[in-house]
Parts: C-alpha cells; structure tokens; sequence
C-alpha cells in the first residue's frame, strides 16, 4: 500500500534537501569521526548535547514523556 | 589563520587534493563561511567561528534548545552532503571544534595515516538508511473498530476491553509482520552493502512518521550498487498491511566514519552475517577516539 500517508516533500524518500531532524541526529551525534586530543574539543564534544536533550534525541518512552 | 577570538569549526575531511577542490561549499554554522585547511596530505573543510559562540559555553547554550541544535546540525550537514558530492569523503561529528586552524592542520598529520584507512574504507561509497515500521493510524484502529461493532457486546464497559484488545492484536500483528519484513529487507540490503549498522529504533518527539520503528539500520553501498541497492530494498520492502519501509539516502558515510579500519570486521563480507539486527545490537565495535558510551548508534 502507499507508504507516505501524509505525504510532502520531506518525506520523499530519497531526498536528501530537507531530512528530518530525527534521521540527521541519528548521524550527526552518534556517527561521523570523532577526533578527540584538543582541549577545545574535548570540552565541546557531544556528550553536552545528551546533557540537555538526551530525553528528546533519545528514546523516550512511555514511561518518561517528552517535557512539552 | 584563525583570529585569537576565533575557534575552528571543523565539518569533514579528505584528502587535500579534494578539498582544495571542493569549490563553493553553502555557508557553515552560524552562517560562517568554509574554508580548507591542509595538514600533510590530508585536508578539512572548517569554519572559524566567534569563540564565544562556539566554545564550551557558547556551544552548550547553543545546543540546549531543539532549535539551536537542528539549526547547527542542519548548516553542519548541508557543508558535509556538498563537500561528500565533491569527494570528500569522512564527515565528522556534530560540534568539533579546535582551538585554531594550525590545531586542526596538526591533527590531520597526527592521525593521518588512520584517516587515510578510513577514507580508503569509504570512498567510493555511500550511506543508505532503511528502516522499518510496524503499524500506522489506519491498521492500529479500524480492525479493532470494525470487530467491536460486529459481535454484540453486553455492556460498555465489554465493549470497551473488547475493542482494546483487538487494537492490542492488531499492534502485535503488525509488530511480527513488521520484524519479519525487517529481516528479508535486511538480508536484500546486506547482499549489495559492504557494512551495516544498527541504529537504535526512532521514539518519542522527533520519531514523527506513522506507526513504530522497529528496526533502523544504515547500510555503506558502493556507488556503482546504488541504483540495484535502492531496487532490492524497496522490491523486499513492498508493505504488507500495518507495515512500512523508508529508505533514505544517498548520505555522506556518517555511521561508518567512526569505526577503525585496522581492526573492523567489516571487510570480508562481513555485514551479510547475522539477521536484521532487530530493535538491539552493536555496530562495528572500535570508535576513533571515541570517550565512551553506548554502541548502539
């Protein structure tokens, strides 16, 4: 059956214009070289980013709603 | 070279000649232009950005919000997919970020014949996500709706428990034809992929397609595979009811830039092993420089 109930250009699957966010953080924060040896860096890794959101970008469950 | 109050944003890395070559490239984070920087043979696309924008405070302020952090991963992405069309090959992960230039030029020499395997590893090829859904709003109701009106029901309340639980084995339905799809679509994509990674099914606020994730992996195809790659996925992932396949892609090879060439088993033939990998399981094992945390990606 067709796949795309609610159809619209960013859910064409092949386009690569508008990704979703879901599937861009999927990457951006758990793949992608990790190169680690800086200061700068090692401060400004990622890991600041599951500090505050990692109950959005992460699973969240039935059990822990999403704050808004 | 970078400004004393200025950091270096750093997006991907090739070799120097690709870079040197990659042309206009769309403006970086913060709006910031891109420009290469060459380390020995190798080469990055980089940014220098306001250190009080981009350092630890900058950075974490920036990235506090849903907005600020789509708003970086987009401009972040947008340098990596164009840079990739050009033929530069390794993405890096959201936020890295040096202290200057010359930093980033000594890293490139540092870790250069590493990147090099990695580059060796992912030229020529692309990143292609495929995942699979089980259920969406018409399967998860109307079974349930329809079966409730057809037997007579004794009270409300009856009626209520009886719709609930054909709703419930109309989802658990969907979720074994969903994980049974989930494993031809997988066994179809690994015969034409050289890697796979299981990425940890989509939930909660962002996950917003119809239905639930049940499996989410991510596939590194040749080139010259693509076309019979997307073929085969979609031809194995014709949906069944209360199921669905997406694919997406071509991406740069984001989840298969952080494993180490020396010691992955990828080579060989080894993403054919095993099965979908379904909702659980560990990627390529081996991060670069990687300070910890889970290895489902």
């Amino acid at each position: 059956m067709p796949s795309w109930p609610t159809a619209g250009a960013d859910l064409d699957p092949l386009a690569d214009r508008q990704v979703a966010l879901v599937d861009l953080l999927d990457r951006l924060l758990n793949g992608g070289a990790v190169l680690t040896g800086d200061i700068v860096l090692s401060v400004a890794d990622v890991d600041l980013v599951h500090i505050s959101l990692r109950a959005v970008i992460r699973s969240i469950t039935p059990d822990s709603p999403a704050p808004w | 070279m970078t400004a004393p109050d200025q950091v270096s944003y750093v997006y991907a890395i090739g070799r120097a000649a690709e870079v040197a070559a990659a042309g206009a490239l769309p403006a970086g984070v913060g709006g910031a232009e891109v420009l290469p920087v060459t380390g020995g043979t190798l080469g990055a696309l980089v940014s220098r950005v306001p250190a009080d924008r981009f350092g630890e405070a900058g950075l974490r302020e920036r990235l506090d919000d849903l907005a600020g952090l789509e708003a970086m991963a987009r401009a972040h992405h947008e340098v990596v997919a164009a840079a990739y069309r050009a033929g530069v090959a390794l993405p890096l992960r959201l936020a890295t970020v040096y202290a200057d230039d010359d930093r980033v030029a000594a890293v490139l020499r540092d870790r250069e014949a590493e990147l090099l395997g990695l580059l060796d590893r992912l030229t020529g090829h692309a990143e292609y996500g495929v995942k699979v859904y089980a259920g969406g709003p018409q399967e998860d109701v109307v079974p349930g709706a329809a079966d409730s009106a057809a037997a007579p029901a004794s009270s409300p309340g009856r009626a209520y428990l009886l719709r609930r639980r054909a709703e419930r084995d109309g989802r658990r339905s969907a979720q074994r034809a969903a994980g049974a799809l989930a494993d031809r679509v997988a066994e179809a994509a690994s015969a034409l992929a050289t890697d796979r990674v299981v990425h940890r099914p989509q939930q909660g606020a962002l996950a917003t397609g119809p239905g639930e994730n049940i499996a989410n992996l991510a596939f590194l195809v040749p080139d010259d595979r693509a076309g019979s790659f997307v073929t085969a996925v979609q031809d194995a992932g014709v949906a069944r009811p209360g199921t669905r396949v997406e694919v997406t892609g071509p991406w740069a090879p984001y989840s298969f830039a952080t494993a180490l060439p020396a010691d992955a088993p990828q080579h060989g033939g080894g993403a054919a092993d095993g099965g979908a990998g379904v909702a659980d399981g560990a990627g390529p094992d081996g991060a670069v420089g990687r300070p910890g945390g889970e290895r489902v990606r």
